[in-house]
């Protein structure tokens, strides 16, 4: 798979202030890379730079294998971006808006209107397509922000919070979108500061404090690195003393009981088969046995815990 | 470290997308009104001013131009000279800024275009809005001269009529660039607006009472060489507002008569016939240092303009 995005180095300085320090990151063709971190911690400074909008203060990129402060065109040409509170023209249609877009990138006449069409299709938005933008909603809004990102059949689409803002619904269909562009094979960075929705459809993901980039990895790996866990098991059974048969399992770090009947266990491995056994062993009836996603909110509480605590 | 591509990419798409705005927005449809109405009245007072002289004057058409009559204390040019800054100012100072402000400005640059070619389109789309709209007026005032007054143009005086359109046009272009400067120094729209017209007012009002005050302090007319000092530095203080330099340039170009911008000592007159008309080229030439003037200090603010811009953050 070749490389999408690589930056070595790389360093953005505002006067006194570190926005991004010292930054590797190597993103490959068809992954979707989350950008997480708190507000004010770097992400829109490291976008800004690979699209070649700010120059960086050290360091390289590489987009796509060109270099965007010196060859900004080549990369604007394939790379989507969707900025954090995406604006339009709102006294202009969709169409007019997209029109414009078009003939910034070059394309004219019939296969201008052929793409802008397509894509407004594909939005959900071709009904409402000669509406003024100004009578859009938040969520139609960052989908049209959408359909001009693949406007210009990118290579690369860089969506900056493209989340925030939107009720969880609109967010939850937002999503499904941009799964939808690396079925195209269009490899995607997304930042966000809402992990536990980003968290279903990144590949991996990098957590960024105060411009550097802390962790790195699938969501299991960074569980497994923050919390020692990478699994977490639901289950549910009755019988006598079963918390004490479970903590004896290898590779059971920790049980807890939610409810009378509900166990959640973390664990390092997929033990659930041992787990089963267990509590038949015991004599318990077991009812219910769960692989749980391990949220990105705890490993990132965790972690920033652990800084404080070092602090 | 130099960049790859060409600056151009784009400037088109800005430059027809900025214009088609221009030409539909609420506040250039006003300024025309306000414009039209004040050319129709100047010109119509002019005329029947001009109707009981038609047989005296070899340059009727241009008079019509520059002609004051009760019950309009200015000439159709004297208004244009304080309508014209007014429109260049509307047409430019949110031009950064309300990109900016409507958060379409990163989602512009994130297209394959430089900054170049948007500030310049912005420039351009500005500048041939003022263009058409200068141009229709033009032939408007001419249109009617010829229909009340019933007098053909000559080739030099359409000539004259041209020239006075490419100056009123650098005129233009210079609060044009000064509004678009503002337009990226302050976010506000309201700001660099406000910005714009103090300096217009600053030049149009107060920089004459400034002049006579500093000419005065300066060299004080004590015996008659002092005095031509005082003219002179009045002079030079008064040019450096693109103003005197706009109302120079048109009055020798409009008035072919007009042979100096400056004192004239009786000896310089020796030898001269009074009240002869200059021929166009001998008017441009009196001219050319206004002309060229006007031109380098709208440059000198775009480049300002051009270096501001490029050096700002776009980040919301």
């Amino acid at each position: 798979m070749s490389v999408v995005i690589e930056t070595r180095d790389l360093t953005k300085r505002y006067g006194q202030v570190v926005a991004v320090d010292g930054l590797n990151l190597v993103i490959r063709q068809g992954e979707v890379f989350g950008l997480l971190g708190p507000n004010g911690s770097g992400k829109t400074t490291t976008i800004l730079m690979l699209l070649g909008l700010t120059e960086p203060s050290a360091g390289e990129v590489r987009v796509l294998g060109y270099d965007p402060v010196r060859q900004p065109l080549e990369v604007k040409r394939r790379v989507g971006y969707l900025p954090e509170s995406v604006g339009f023209y709102d006294e202009l249609t969709a169409r007019e808006n997209l029109r414009y877009i078009a003939h910034l990138n070059g394309l004219y006449g019939q296969e201008a209107a052929a793409r802008i069409r397509e894509v407004l299709t594909r939005m959900g938005l071709w009904e409402v397509a000669d509406r003024p933008v100004g009578t859009y909603s938040r969520g139609m809004r960052q989908r049209l922000g959408l359909a001009e990102v693949l406007l210009k059949r990118p290579q690369l689409a860089i969506l900056d919070e493209p989340t925030a803002g939107l009720d969880p619904h609109a967010a939850l269909e937002f999503l499904d979108l941009v799964r939808g562009l690396k079925a195209d094979g269009i490899t995607v960075l997304l930042s966000s500061h809402l992990l536990h929705q980003v968290q279903a459809i990144c590949d991996r993901v990098g957590l960024f404090h105060r411009g550097r980039m802390v962790l790195e990895g699938t969501v299991e790996e960074l569980s497994k690195r923050v919390l020692d866990v990478a699994y977490r098991i639901r289950l549910e059974a009755t019988g006598d003393g079963l918390e004490d048969v479970l903590s004896r399992i290898p590779d059971v770090v920790q049980v807890r009981r939610e409810q009378p009947h509900v166990y959640l266990l973390d664990a390092r491995t997929d033990c659930r088969n041992d787990v089963a056994r267990q509590v038949v062993a015991g004599g318990g009836r077991l009812l219910s046995l769960a692989l749980e996603q391990l949220s990105l909110d705890e490993v990132y509480n965790r972690y920033f815990q652990e800084v404080h605590r070092e602090a | 470290m130099r960049r790859e591509g060409s600056p151009w990419t784009g400037l088109w798409a800005v430059v027809l997308k900025e214009m088609a705005d221009h030409l539909s927005s609420v506040r250039m449809r006003l300024l025309e009104g306000l414009i039209i109405l004040t050319a129709v009245g100047t010109v119509y007072v002019a005329i029947a001013n001009l109707r009981q002289t038609v047989g005296e004057d070899p340059f009727l058409y241009l008079r019509i131009f520059t002609t004051a009559q009760d019950p309009l204390p200015y000439s159709f040019v004297a208004f244009l000279g304080f309508l014209i800054p007014l429109t260049a100012i509307a047409l430019g100072f949110d031009a950064i800024n309300g990109e900016y402000n409507r958060r379409t400005l990163s989602r512009i640059l994130a297209q394959p275009i430089f900054r170049d070619a948007l500030l310049l389109g912005k420039f351009l789309a500005g500048l041939f809005t003022l263009g058409i709209t200068l141009l229709a007026l033009w032939l408007l005032v001419t249109g009617l001269g010829i229909f009340r007054l019933g007098v053909i143009p000559g080739g030099e005086e359409v000539g004259r009529g041209l020239l006075f359109l490419l100056v009123t046009l650098a005129y233009a272009g210079i609060w044009l660039a000064l509004a678009i400067l503002f337009s990226v120094l302050f976010r506000q729209p309201a700001t660099s607006a406000l910005a714009a017209i103090a300096v217009w007012l600053f030049f149009a009002v107060f920089w004459h009472i400034l002049v006579d005050l500093l000419a005065q302090i300066l060299r004080p007319a004590d015996n008659p060489f002092a005095e031509i000092a005082q003219v002179q530095l009045r002079m030079f203080l008064s040019r450096l507002s693109p103003n005197t330099l706009y109302a120079e340039t048109i009055l020798s170009l409009l008035n072919p008569e007009v042979r100096s911008l400056g004192p004239v000592l009786v000896t310089q007159l020796e030898g001269a016939v009074l009240g002869t008309p200059l021929p166009l080229s001998q008017s441009l030439l009196l001219v050319w240092p206004q002309l060229t003037s006007l031109v380098s200090v709208l440059l000198i603010l775009f480049a300002v303009t051009y270096v501001q811009f490029q050096r700002q953050e776009v980040r919301a």
